[in-house]
């Protein structure tokens, strides 16, 4: 089919502002994480003089190198918030589905007249923002916060327990941001599932409980997979919950990259770090794509 | 058989639905607290919903967002839908590849690359940091998200429409005009709801991309947040939080009209 000029407008439009905003942009990145740190406008060496012509091209390329990237195995700061990240972001993750599950599997066996409301109940909190919705909590957490006000009311504790800016409340946080992207896909598959299906379970002799774990729960694992990966990958780079309610012990590595480009203005290092954080989320995403396909 | 909702269920329910709303709640509740102190109730007032509205900074802020958030949602739904269409109709063209992955690679990108790589990318062609360049970096990923909602109404889209307009006369704009956009509509307006939302709520991109003279209210409210949780701050969340209640609701009233008008449509057409 030959190309007219109405098709030529419509795909060469999208496809030059994301090259020109999203590609190109990326290789920048790419390219500084290879530069070395200079103290200078901008703080990285070298930088592209395409007048020079080939030489400046050849000289381009010979002052590139893997250093940022060697610094980044040498200080353990940069290891240990990587794994740290993954450690969060998985161990929020089996939070979210531990709660999320349930929650998925009441909407699905509610009234059918009622879906539609619980539905949109479940995701009116995702259109508000994300910061205030993660600020509310500060205010429960705190240690002359809401909770620990209930908590000594009660007798439960002595003296306030000390939960913001910890660990558990960076968990608390991405649980409490992420949960309708665990509950919504669990629930699309629990509410396909076909009931007679139990019904066969339990005429043939499948207790309530018994019949969920050989049935329901087979049934809804798709649903399971595409909500731990659609918390995962974004709680992975998160930064906005770890900055709110983490100390500054609670290493996420998108937090070490706003720190080292905003307070430490090593843009070389903040390159390469954001460089290594994709590298690492490539694995997860084929996989979620993977498992999509797989289930369209 | 038909089952009742058990015991179990309700009270999962209740209590999901409590997690969900309780920090919210709590947070409006007491916006409306006469004491600075946030977490000690001292009677009703309404004050500092006055001291917001004579915070220069936050009116500053607030206006700047909103013009950011309009035309950037704007620029991206147009683009958002080009894109749409291209990746529905356009089976085959050079690049088509590299083409869905960068619609679909926004969406996973964490925030802070994309705001750094930007961020890099406008003081590489030396453009100063302001309202163009978070609207530039707002309307790029929002646009991703207006496609892929597009594209979903799109595919489902009976073709056979579009070309009994065009047997009948009609340009390919008109048919894109008359018939097409009309049917799409729903899905091209929850995508500018979608992109204007996005644009409102982002704090990290628009701190790469923000200079120092266009302070986004995220931005205003991110930098009160580190000194504590103060009475303006949880004012300013409940006005933005009924914003998009009030939003989400209606907008969900009126999809929900316009199916049962549809099915009544239907019902009488096949009499």
């Amino acid at each position: 089919m030959r190309m007219n000029p109405r098709r030529l407008f419509l795909i060469a439009v999208p496809y030059g502002w994301l090259l020109a905003l999203f590609m190109v942009p990326f290789l920048i990145v790419l390219k500084i994480s290879l530069s070395d740190t200079a103290i200078a406008i901008p703080p990285y060496m070298p930088t592209l003089d395409l007048s020079a012509g080939w030489a400046g091209i050849r000289e381009f390329f010979s002052g590139l190198d893997f250093e940022n990237f060697t610094w980044l195995t040498e200080d353990d700061l940069y290891w240990k918030s990587y794994v740290s990240s993954l450690w969060i972001a998985a161990v929020s993750t089996f939070f979210t589905l531990l709660i999320g599950y349930p929650v998925a599997y009441a909407m699905s066996r509610a009234k059918p007249e009622w879906r539609p409301t619980l539905m949109m109940l479940i995701i009116l909190p995702f259109w508000s923002s994300a910061l205030i919705r993660v600020y509310a909590w500060i205010g429960i957490l705190s240690s002359e916060g809401y909770l620990n006000q209930i908590l000594l009311w009660l007798g439960v504790v002595d003296e306030p327990l000390s939960i913001l800016n910890t660990p558990l409340a960076v968990y608390i946080g991405i649980v409490y941001t992420y949960l309708p992207f665990m509950i919504l896909p669990i629930y699309a598959a629990l509410e396909k599932m076909d009931e007679s299906l139990l019904e066969a379970a339990e005429d043939l002799g499948c207790t309530r409980i018994a019949a969920f774990w050989r049935v329901t729960f087979p049934l809804s694992r798709p649903g399971i997979v595409a909500g731990c990966f659609l918390v995962f990958i974004p709680s992975l780079g998160e930064f906005v919950i770890p900055s709110i309610l983490g100390g500054s012990h609670t290493l996420m590595i998108g937090k070490v990259l706003w720190e080292e480009f905003f307070s430490n203005r090593d843009w070389p290092v903040a390159s390469a770090v954001a460089v290594v954080l994709l590298l690492i989320l490539v694995i997860p995403i084929v996989l979620f794509q993977r498992n999509e396909e797989k289930n369209a | 058989m038909k089952r009742n909702m058990s015991f179990f269920n309700m009270t999962t329910l209740t209590l999901g639905l409590a997690f969900l709303y309780l920090p919210m709640l709590l947070l409006m509740i007491y916006s409306f607290n006469e004491s600075r102190l946030v977490t000690v109730w001292a009677g009703f007032s309404t004050k500092w919903y006055g001291e917001l509205f004579r915070n220069q900074q936050f009116l500053d802020a607030a206006w700047v967002t909103l013009r950011v958030a309009v035309v950037s949602s704007t620029i991206a739904t147009v683009l958002g839908t080009m894109a749409a269409w291209v990746l529905v109709r356009e089976r085959r063209f050079l690049g088509r590849t590299l083409f869905s992955g960068m619609i679909y690679a926004p969406l996973v990108m964490p925030e802070v690359i994309t705001g750094l790589s930007l961020l890099l990318l406008f003081i590489a062609i030396g453009l100063d940091r302001g309202i163009l360049t978070i609207i530039l970096a707002h309307t790029t990923f929002a646009m991703c998200y207006v496609s892929v909602v597009v594209s979903s109404r799109l595919v489902t889209f009976d073709r056979s429409l579009e070309e009994a307009a065009l047997d009948l006369g009609c340009s390919p704009m008109q048919a894109f005009g008359f018939v097409t956009l009309p049917i799409i509509a729903p899905a091209v307006v929850s995508g500018w709801l979608l992109a204007f939302t996005l644009s409102l709520d982002d704090l990290v991109i628009a701190s790469f991309t923000s200079g120092p003279s266009s302070t986004t209210l995220p931005i205003k409210i991110f930098s009160s947040m580190r000194l504590g949780v103060s009475p303006e701050i949880n004012a300013l969340s409940t006005i933005l939080i009924s914003i998009v209640a009030v939003g989400v609701v209606v907008a969900a009233l009126v999809s929900k009209r316009q199916i049962a008008r549809r099915e009544t449509e239907e019902r009488e057409g096949q009499k």
